[in-house]
């Protein structure tokens, strides 16, 4: 008979490793079922600084490979797959994936969020086009050009910071009249002489000629609309939980998230949310961790009682 | 089959455009999140199969290649067959669907 693992955690960012983590010091047939590598959103990111325990910050990527090796140590399973389909409801529980099906006894749902789409036309076909999703990435080939930012968060704030050193000059477009970023943030973005701001505007159309050539920006105030020449576009307008997978079997709230409170338990017995695909105030590295530990915590009683 | 790191266009030309068995193309750069993310699987990739090669680009070191191949986003992955590569695909992605870039072109 196929192994049954006691837990299977769908996702290997923070939250992730931080269940696997816990899982395996308790002693539970532990497996990380992950489609690209540790760190998820996390690995992504540049430069952490607000994580403690790293007084010069990490990158990452490097914090999502030690996370995976710490829980490794302890015996966690991670397997480099994508999960296709979920049945939560039988016992044990059934996941499928691209390279086979796994049985688990619990499920930590540790799936995370994805960039948020403009959802306008051309957007899709002009990504890697002039359109991106990430400045640290594509930066470099924008170098001395005109580049629009949309957001205003801190993602897009440390993108626009970023991207000022690079292009020659910087559009950061944002719906609002402030900046909704961290204040260590604003100082430098002010102080910037590339950089440009225009509040209270979103962008709305995208031009181009086999690449993107310029946006249109709307004043959300007045209506006015002015057509904004530039070779890039860089995305940051916050993000969108990864919860299509269980969209048939759990009610989500309106934004997609999985309502659980703090104790990540869901309404399907045995079925655990962790991480920033659960309805929660702050969305962070912390609170992934935190979340990850409370759901083996939980899922442990869950397994005590399948046994009596 | 191992990975090679394609240093100049002359080695490109040899590894890549003058290749007997399909090649898929890693534009990266050393310093880019994505790239890292799908660097393991690649490996796992290249230790698995032995039908087609895996080349990696750095961006910085050998930019003219991503000049001539338009990239623009990093990481691009790009199949090679014959010499002449297929539609890129941008970003991040699973094993499978890096498979699929292979298997059904």
């Amino acid at each position: 008979m196929a192994k049954i693992y006691d837990i299977a955690i769908i996702g290997g960012g923070p939250a992730g490793y931080s269940a696997a983590l816990y899982g395996a010091r308790a002693g539970l047939a532990t497996v990380v079922l992950e489609k690209l590598a540790a760190g998820g959103q996390m690995g992504l990111t540049h430069q952490i600084d607000n994580y403690p325990g790293f007084d010069q910050g990490i990158d990452g990527f490097t914090l999502g490979q030690q996370m995976r090796a710490g829980a490794e140590r302890f015996g966690a399973e991670t397997r480099l797959t994508e999960v296709t389909k979920l049945a939560l409801t039988e016992n044990p529980k059934r996941i499928e994936t691209t390279e086979g099906t796994l049985l688990a006894r619990a499920v930590i749902l540790a799936t995370g969020a994805n960039p948020r789409h403009l959802d306008i036309p051309m957007e899709q076909e002009l990504t890697g086009k002039g359109v991106s999703y990430c400045a640290f990435c594509d930066g470099m080939f924008y170098r001395n050009k005109t580049v629009v930012v949309v957001g205003g968060g801190n993602t897009a704030a440390a993108e626009a910071l970023q991207l000022s050193r690079i292009a020659k000059e910087v559009i950061l477009v944002h719906r609002r009249d402030t900046l909704r970023a961290t204040k260590i943030y604003h100082e430098p973005l002010q102080a910037a002489e590339n950089v440009r701001f225009l509040w209270n505007s979103a962008v709305t159309r995208l031009h181009s000629e086999a690449r993107l050539t310029g946006v249109t920006v709307q004043n959300l105030v007045t209506g006015e609309e002015t057509l904004i020449p530039t070779d890039g576009l860089f995305v940051s307008i916050g993000r969108i939980p990864a919860t299509d997978l269980v969209r048939d079997q759990l009610a989500l709230d309106p934004g997609g998230y999985i309502p659980a409170d703090e104790t990540t338990v869901t309404a399907i017995p045995g079925v655990f949310a962790a991480g920033d695909l659960r309805t929660k105030p702050l969305r962070q590295v912390a609170t992934a961790i935190s979340d990850g530990a409370t759901a083996v915590q939980f899922a442990e009683e869950y397994l005590a009682g399948l046994k009596e | 089959m191992a990975i090679i790191h394609i240093e100049s266009k002359e080695h490109f030309q040899k590894e890549v455009l003058e290749s007997k068995i399909p090649v898929l193309v890693d534009f990266f750069a050393t310093w880019c999140g994505p790239c890292k993310m799908i660097a393991p699987t690649l490996e796992e990739i290249a230790e698995e199969r032995e039908d087609f090669k895996i080349c990696k680009i750095d961006v910085d070191q050998v930019q003219e290649l991503a000049i001539a191949y338009q990239v623009m986003s990093i990481p691009t992955l790009l199949v090679f067959r014959d010499g002449k590569p297929g539609a890129p695909a941008l970003g991040a992605r699973p094993k499978q669907a890096i498979l699929n870039m292979i298997d059904n072109a």
